[in-house]
């Protein structure tokens, strides 16, 4: 349901940073994209949120062509980006100004609910530890209901105590409308706790090196085998798309029965 | 074998939120403490005889002097006519800054066609404008406001543009993303922004505004707090000279906390305010 077709983006300074990326998300499909520094991973997502815009090639969510912010899609920076100057509880409302006050107040209460922060509606952003602050902005992404959820390293600037938390919050709040979720990520703990798929990608330019399906049941349980062996597959991709030549561009399929 | 032993806490309080509602009132006594026990101090000096008092009378005259205007209704003539002056050249003087600053900080191209012309003028000594001002505007109210409103528009508009250009542009793209038109974005992102800067920008901008009105009514004035100094130089007065200084620091003192106090409502999401 969310297309992106030989997306190329080549920034005015010259630098390609993606070429012809090609992927397909199905509806509900939590796709995390994996990829070493400077691969265009951030370029990617915010092409999708239409925040920027491709150079070549399309994104498409159900079939309509994103060219700007679209209601359908919604976006999680690395950073909370909480507006200062609002309540924790505003904050998560700035998205749903259309909806009557009564409303607003229950989707909100409902959202603190949800991530452990109930009572926390009045307090300002100042007064939220960095975790905190975090849940809040994905909860400000998810009251508006997107179809389409785009997450660019959410949780990298949290210990990791707090980030698998953090992870078990997202997956329960992606439970109840499930949404598509695109989530970039260099954690390949996370990709392999979090995803159906893992899409690896090659920096220089930026393109797909591997799209590597996660067979495993949620909820998973991060000390078994299996989850261990989808780690190692993934860091092996990881590893290869850094080490392979840069000319030679290809998408592997997920290896059948590996595990 | 590990001895894993768990605690669970107490229940938290909710001691910290109480400790924020100290009432205001200590905070002033503080504040009191030196000008007060100078003054104090000075009165014991005088007193005693220790100081000569013909040029520095002391406290309690001030006072007598002060109280004699007041009934007599001077005071109160001289109050309106400096307050009115500061009013008008502040109000203009920030609102064309907060215009201007508006226009060159949001627009490159306003910022080009207009900062260098304005950065020339601010390096003018603003009184180096009162001979012509008073040729053009007369020697009345019209050319002491424009004086006071161009000492008060450089502030406002340096602390406008600089708060605009200054923008977290990661912030205005959380707008963005929620696809806010030009309107919204204004007034949910923009306007709360900027507002921290300009309210300080408007508390320099009036005293600024009185340091103006002071050099109005110093080089010709009937009336006003400024007209006070002129005439108790003239006289051998210097009490009333320190009583109208007293006044300039208590309306100026008011007139800053008036800004303030309009203003914390809206800032109240700030550290620094959270704890004034
Ligand atoms: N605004 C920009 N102008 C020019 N070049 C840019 C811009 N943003 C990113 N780039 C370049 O594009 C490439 C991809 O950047 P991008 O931020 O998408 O990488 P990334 O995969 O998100 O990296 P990281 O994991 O470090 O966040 C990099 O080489 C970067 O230098
Ligand atoms: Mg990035």
């Amino acid at each position: 349901m969310l297309t992106l077709e030989a997306l190329c983006k080549t920034y005015p300074n010259g630098t390609e940073a993606l070429q012809r990326v090609t992927l397909d998300l199905q509806a509900g499909e939590i796709v995390a994209l994996v990829g070493g520094s400077g691969c265009g991973k951030t370029t990617l997502l915010r092409l999708v949120s239409g925040l920027e815009h491709p150079s070549m090639g399309t994104v498409g969510v159900d079939g309509e062509k994103i060219s700007a912010p679209h209601p359908a899609v919604g976006i999680i920076f690395q950073e909370p980006r909480l507006l200062p100057w609002l309540s924790v509880a505003e904050n998560i409302g700035f998205g749903l100004d259309h909806l009557p006050k009564g409303e607003r107040a229950a989707r909100v209460d409902e959202a603190l609910l949800k991530v452990g922060l109930a009572g926390y509606g009045p307090r300002w952003p100042r007064e939220l530890s960095g975790g905190q602050a975090q849940r809040v902005a994905i909860v400000r992404a998810l009251v508006t209901r997107p179809k389409v959820l785009l997450m660019d390293e959410p949780f990298s600037a949290l210990d990791a105590l707090t980030r698998a938390s953090l992870q078990d919050h997202l997956l329960a709040l992606w439970e109840a409308h499930r949404p598509t979720l695109l989530l970039v990520t260099h954690d390949v703990e996370e990709a392999a706790a979090l995803a159906d798929r893992a899409v690896v990608m090659q920096p220089r330019p930026g393109r797909v090196f591997a799209d590597i399906a996660v067979p495993l049941q949620r909820p998973r349980d991060r000390l078994s085998a299996d989850f261990v062996e989808v780690k190692r597959v993934i860091l092996a991709a990881l590893d290869g798309s850094l080490s392979a030549p840069a000319a030679d561009v290809k998408t592997q399929g997920a290896p059948s029965g590996w595990w | 074998m590990y001895d894993i032993r768990v605690h669970v806490g107490e229940g938290t309080g909710l001691a910290e939120a109480s400790a924020k509602n100290r009432p205001a009132g200590g905070h002033l006594a503080i504040g009191l403490i030196l000008p007060v026990g100078a003054a104090v101090l000075y009165e014991l000096a005088f007193r005693s005889g220790l100081v000569e008092a013909r040029l520095m009378p002391p406290p309690s005259r001030i006072f007598q002097t002060l109280w004699k205007l007041a009934v007599n209704g001077e005071l109160v003539t001289h109050i309106v006519a400096t307050m009115y002056r500061v009013a008008a050249g502040f109000g203009l003087g920030s609102a064309a800054g907060i215009l201007l600053g508006a226009l060159t900080g949001s627009s490159a191209t306003a910022r080009q066609a207009l900062d260098p012309t304005l950065q020339a003028l601010r390096a003018i000594p603003s009184l180096a404008w009162v001979p012509l001002f008073i040729l053009w505007l007369g020697i009345f109210e019209t050319s002491k406001i424009a004086l006071i409103a161009g000492g008060c528009f450089f502030p406002v508009y340096l602390g406008v543009m600089g708060a605009i250009e200054n923008l977290d542009r990661k912030i205005v793209e959380v707008g963005r993303a929620f696809r806010l038109s030009r309107t919204a974005l204004a007034r949910r992102i923009l306007l709360p922004a900027v507002l921290p800067d300009t309210i300080v920008a408007l508390r320099s901008a009036s005293g600024l505004g009185f340091m103006f009105v002071v050099a109005a009514e110093l080089m010709g004035a009937s009336e006003g707090l400024g007209y006070l100094l002129v005439d108790g130089q003239q006289l051998g007065k210097p009490d009333q000279i320190l009583a109208s200084i007293l006044c300039f620091a208590i309306l100026g003192k008011i007139c800053d906390w008036l800004i303030v106090l309009v203003a914390r409502p809206f800032l109240t999401w700030q550290d620094s305010f959270a704890r004034t």
